[in-house]
């Protein structure tokens, strides 16, 4: 193994750490101290400097200002490689691994060396370490072929065949079932109980609260405070959020005419792709889609707005016949689609809100009301209160303020609002002006249908709930007759 | 004006199946060289589409340097190290300028090509220099095998040896290893503690040296001599779809060399049997029949085209023959810290 | 097959804060800054360029010379330089239209050659006719659409077929390549012995009238600036033009505000396609009066090259074409001068184009 003192305790101190992207201040004074054998949560809503904190200390990004110091020696890593060999590994929040390389190939990158790779040793060391765990990996298939669960747990795997002391991990809970969650907290139990350090990053309080030792909690780029197990939830969220939110309540279904039907729709795409889909939505219902990322709600909110063809199956929009995959069609009938990557499929880079607007005003077939777009472009700032000018270039907009311009291109009077992920991203704030906003439609008998990876979210708004699992629905209720439980073992695929 | 007759120098009248087969290996040679060298690059992420500009650059000066030397080895380094360096020149431009590949490279298809061509012209037409055959003792004696495999000269061999060296090293050494990963996703392979700058700079450097060698082939060995058409016009550009048509695996690229190599042989022979079809047809063959492939590389992707396909066995082999994945950062260019 | 070759730059966000400065920042001083970045592109170009002459044992100075003098010393020449002009602009404004939609259309080169076959085709078949300026007329619109039809078939492979656009051009063009030698040594070969000097020259009435002394045809050169101006007014006041930008920036979210990548890709390539048919037009009834193996002189690729330089601009375009025309044909010299390959023209402009590329992704660095 590459670490020395692999008996000796491992202690980390982050003084006062700050890292600056232009004017934002991502980490802003932050310090925090790490004992070996603890299991310590990173809490904060998103855009807390969570994230940023942990890239410093795992050495995949510089601070601006302030050290980090091991065993009160201070250290400096220049990449990642430096930080892994001093013992702290990091186990990302989008995966940072190689979809098209074999699992073995993934697990000895970083470790072999030399001409020939020494595949097999390599393998009975995946096998042994897997086993120890509890996971089960084949060494021999693409890591494209893995979920997003499994891919951590090779991830893991990986980190400690490095040898590491303390293990980073951002957000883990983010798209995995329930068993693979169970299992994951078992592994981190052992590894704290085995000596190791382990640093949790999350904005569930649940999480937290099931695994950790100790709490740190940021917000704004600072830490607002600190706290042991057993931890009072109320505390948490105050030092969390200032005030504890006000939220939009859920409203009752009204009971209207239909707006969408599917008839046994196939579709591919995504990991699963969709099957077998039959589904009726009506006016006034709020439609919370759940399910684990890339369980087909996705390609469910696609073939619903005609972005994409479905493989087989009907779909009529109020009461008629629409044939799958004709967007123009679908969008002269009230369905409007919002993505949950803004900048890669929402807008577009390099044109000016005018633009935008232009493209979007079709009140002439052949020259472009260059005016209207302009003054159009004002008035939205003005009314969507969104940051920027009509001649900004979108991609120079925040995350909110992209949200509030792709609401804006919403039609006044839709009939049906499919959104992916309507509050990724944002923070707390941008996301109650979003929730308002699409409430006001809702009173108006828009049909609303969302997908979200946030349970909570979901039983907020929506008044129906679906969890989607492997490509089908294999949930559909009201959302007042069921709870996070029961969605949550849905979500899992075990549906009573 | 593209002329694609690089095998005349060793044509023959009628059809013997033993010479046919080693005329096919002996002028693959140079795109096999120039094939494998790109797949190297673009395994690294790096699209070189210079190639056809650089085999001509390389080709003329390998012919000027062992003209003036004297040496065909100092021909062939010569060649290889303007090769790595045009390779390089795409490299530095896209990692360290943030510049597109495509449009780097394809620019400099065109400069080399005039810079062939201007400080070429003084060596047009001269007799110089060239590889002589070096039969291997013993081995050429067997009988069909010995003649179409052991009876060359030294790039030929060169040729068949770096197909089996270029994917030991690829898919079995560590080396290889990182540099697919590189390929695939060089954020990844920078937390592995691997310098993906530093990897595709090399690569780009080794994969435009071969080319280089490549084209040291052409004017060395393949069709001696240098002139204003050369005749290894249009190569680059074959060499470039085989690295698409090979699916980024260097044994199938070369297999696709030697099927159009064979197409080019049967093309002489044909005219031959069918004096009246146009010349001009064989020699553009090689190209509709690349985008004939690539369609079916497209196709070979469709869902419902494998679906179709799924109880027909033959022709679900044909299909996933014609499948492959590019790197999945070719092409990409970054100017990151 | 998954190929991402965008080769867009990666979209930098840049702080708003960043934007004012920017915009406070005086025009004065960005005008500087722009002169500047010229003068080192210049210079490194000319350093290279006489390397390259002193390493060809060539005296530099009396080869720069010579350039000028060939494309600029007299109103021949100078006629010389606008006939290459023409179809280089026409290629050019084309080019805008596909690269501003994010296409490579690298077979321009073989939609010239095919707007000059069907051209001829035209011309021959109507040689009998007795109505030399209705046939002219039809000949323009059988080169249009012959150059048109080339694109749309690479279009189709690229929108259908998943074939990259410069795969699918390049091997269209060897293909109109193929094309070209076999009509001239096949079918229509010269009576007597067929050669690469070309087929038969058509009669006097077709050629399209020059201005004497200077030998330029009005009609192309009317027909080249017309193509520069309808091509501003199209990407700057219609929907077409807008829609490309989109589309070529974004062509996934551009779906979402009802447009159609594929439909818009085809009509690029047909805009590019026509235009470049024209210029094949040009070539044979202007100036060779034939059909010739090398009607399209390399004027293609040139022209993507033009493009890259004049940096999509459209009014920078017609400037920089001219610049290479100059370059063209004043390098047609050098073989009698100074006993020198006129493919010198082409290092020039090569180098040009990446000094330019270089000069400004170093200066965007050094900004950050």
């Amino acid at each position: 193994m590459l670490n020395t003192n692999e008996d000796e305790t491992m202690r980390i101190e982050l003084q006062d750490i700050h890292k600056y992207y232009g004017p934002v201040r991502a980490n802003n004074g932050v310090s925090l101290t790490i004992a070996s054998g603890e299991i310590h949560g990173i809490l904060g809503e998103n855009g807390a400097g969570k994230s940023t904190l942990m890239k410093i200390l795992s050495g995949f990004i510089h601070a601006t200002k302030g050290t980090i110091l091991i065993d009160a020696c201070p250290v400096k890593f220049e990449n990642p490689a430096q930080a892994s060999l001093m013992g702290i590994g990091m186990l990302y929040q989008d995966p940072l691994d190689f979809p098209f390389l074999t699992v073995l190939d993934n697990f000895m990158l970083g470790l072999t060396d030399g001409l020939s790779v020494q595949a097999d040793q390599f393998r009975n060391q995946l096998n042994e370490l897997s086993a120890s765990f509890g996971f089960q990996v084949n060494p021999d298939i693409p890591v494209q072929r893995l979920t997003i669960g499994e891919r951590q747990q090779l991830e893991i795997l990986r980190l400690l065949g490095l040898g590491i002391e303390v293990l980073v991990l951002d957000e883990p809970t983010t798209g995995i079932s329930a068993v693979q969650k169970q299992l994951l907290f078992q592994a981190l139990k052992k590894l704290a109980a085995d000596g190791k350090s382990v640093i949790l990053v999350s904005h569930k309080l649940e999480d937290v609260e099931a695994l950790c030792d100790r709490v740190t909690v940021l917000r704004y780029g600072a830490v607002t405070g600190a706290m042991e197990s057993p931890f009072d939830t109320g505390m948490l969220l105050k030092m969390m959020f200032g005030a504890p939110p006000s939220q939009p309540l859920r409203k009752a279904a009204q009971s209207g005419s239909s707006v969408l039907e599917m008839k046994q729709v196939y579709a591919s795409g995504g990991r699963s792709g969709l099957k077998d889909c039959s589904i009726t939505f009506r006016q006034g219902e709020m439609i919370g889609l759940a399910g684990l990322e890339g369980s087909g709600q996705g390609v469910f909110l696609r073939v619903a707005s005609g972005m994409q063809k479905p493989a087989l199956g009907e779909i009529s929009l109020r009461g008629a016949r629409i044939k799958g995959g004709a967007f123009p069609a679908f969008r002269q009938a009230g369905a409007a689609f919002l993505p949950a990557s803004r900048l890669e499929e929402g807008l577009i880079p390099g044109l000016t809100l005018t633009e935008h607007y232009a493209l979007q005003n079709k009140s002439s077939k052949f020259l472009i009301p260059w005016a209207q777009a302009y003054q159009q472009a004002q008035k939205c700032i003005n009314l969507f209160r969104i940051k920027g000018q009509p001649q900004t270039f979108v991609q120079t907009l925040s995350g909110g303020n992209q949200q509030r311009l792709l609401l804006s291109f919403l039609p006044d009077k839709p009939k049906l609002l499919l959104l992916e992920n309507p509050t990724r991203g944002l923070d707390l704030e941008s996301a109650h002006w979003v929730w308002q906003r699409l409430c006001n439609y809702a009173d108006r008998k828009v049909c609303i249908v969302f997908a979200s990876s946030e349970l909570d979210e979901i039983l907020m708004v929506a008044n129906r709930v679906l969890v989607f699992f492997d490509g089908s629905i294999i949930k559909d209720v009201k959302a007042d007759e069921t709870d996070a439980d029961e969605l949550g073992r849905a979500i899992a695929g075990k549906c009573d | 004006m593209p002329t694609l007759h690089f095998i005349a120098t060793t044509m023959i009248s009628d059809l013997n199946l033993t010479i046919l087969f080693a005329s096919v290996i002996a002028g693959a040679a140079p795109v096999v060289i120039a094939a494998i060298g790109e797949t190297i690059t673009e395994k690294a992420g790096i699209i070189n589409l210079s190639l056809d500009g650089t085999i001509l650059l390389s080709a003329m000066t390998a012919f000027a340097v062992a003209y003036e030397t004297d040496s065909l080895l100092l021909g062939f380094g010569a060649a290889g190290i303007v090769g790595a360096c045009v390779a390089g020149i795409v490299a530095l431009f896209s990692i360290y300028l943030g510049q597109s590949q495509v449009a780097v490279g394809f620019v400099l298809t065109l400069m080399c090509r005039d810079l062939a061509y201007f400080l070429g012209n003084p060596y047009s037409r001269l007799q110089g220099p060239q590889a002589s055959p070096l039969p291997l003792p013993f081995l050429k004696e067997i009988p069909f095998l010995g003649t179409v495999f052991c009876n060359h000269n030294l790039p030929v061999y060169l040729s068949l040896a770096l197909i089996f060296i270029s994917w030991q090293y690829i898919y079995r050494t560590s080396y290889g290893l990182k540099l697919r990963s590189v390929g695939e996703n060089p954020e990844a392979s920078f937390v592995r503690g691997i310098n993906p700058r530093k990897i595709q700079l090399t690569y780009a450097l080794c994969g435009g040296f071969l080319v280089g060698i490549s084209g040291a082939v052409f004017s060395l060995a393949i069709k001696p001599g240098w002139g204003r058409p050369q005749g290894a016009e249009g190569v680059g550009w074959i060499a470039l779809a085989l690295v698409i048509f090979g699916g980024w695996h260097p044994i199938r690229a070369a297999a696709g060399a030697y099927f159009f190599s064979f197409l080019q042989v049967i093309g002489i022979h044909a005219q031959t049997w069918l004096p009246n079809a146009p010349a001009q047809v064989f020699q553009v063959a090689p190209f509709p029949l690349m985008i004939f492939t690539l369609v079916l590389m497209h196709l070979a992707q469709k869902e419902a085209v494998l679906n179709w396909t799924e109880e027909k066995a033959w022709l679900r082999t044909l299909i996933r023959m014609f499948s492959g994945t590019a790197p999945q950062s070719l092409g990409k260019t970054e100017i990151s810290n | 097959m998954l190929m991402n070759w965008g080769g867009r730059l990666p979209v930098n966000v840049t702080d708003s804060s960043k934007i004012n400065q920017m915009q406070l920042s005086k025009s004065l001083l960005s005008g500087f800054k722009l002169l500047l970045n010229g003068l080192l592109t210049l210079t490194v170009v000319f350093c290279f360029t006489t390397l390259i002459l002193l390493i060809a044992g060539a005296p530099p100075l009396a080869a720069y010379y010579h350039i000028f003098k060939g494309s600029l010393g007299s109103w021949i020449t100078f006629g010389h330089v606008v006939k290459t002009w023409i179809p280089l602009t026409l290629c050019s404004t084309g080019l805008i239209y596909t690269f501003r939609i994010g296409l490579w259309n690298i077979g321009v080169e073989g939609q010239i050659m095919m707007g000059a076959v069907f051209s001829t085709a035209m011309l021959r078949w109507g040689a009998d006719w007795n109505q030399p300026f209705g046939v002219i007329g039809l000949a323009y619109g059988a080169g249009i659409s012959g150059g048109a039809m080339w694109a749309i078939i690479a279009g189709f492979l690229k929108t259908k077929g998943g074939v990259n656009e410069i795969f699918a051009g390049l091997g269209l063009n060897f293909v109109a390549q193929g094309l070209i030698l076999w009509l001239i040594f096949g079918p229509w070969r010269r009576p007597g012995v067929a050669s690469m000097s070309g087929t038969e020259p058509f009669p006097y009435e077709l050629w399209l009238s020059n201005w004497p002394g200077l030998r330029i045809a009005p009609a192309g050169l009317a027909l080249a600036i017309g193509a520069i101006f309808l091509t501003a007014l199209i990407l700057k006041y219609t929907r077409i033009g807008l829609n490309l930008k989109a589309i070529g920036n974004n062509a996934q979210a551009a779906r979402l505000f009802g447009l159609n990548p594929k439909h818009h890709m085809l009509l690029a390539m047909l805009f590019a396609g026509g235009l470049a048919g024209l210029a094949g037009n040009i070539q044979v009834t202007g100036i060779y009066h034939r059909l010739l193996p090398a009607i399209s002189s390399n004027y293609g690729y040139l022209a993507l090259m033009v493009v890259m330089l004049a940096n999509y601009n459209i009014w920078a375009a017609p400037l920089v074409a001219f610049f290479f025309a100059c370059l063209n044909v004043g390098s047609i010299q050098l073989p009698m001068a100074l006993r020198l390959d006129s493919s010198l023209s082409g290092v020039i402009q090569g180098s040009l184009v990446l000094a330019t590329l270089a000069v400004q992704a170093w200066r965007v660095k050094r900004n950050k």
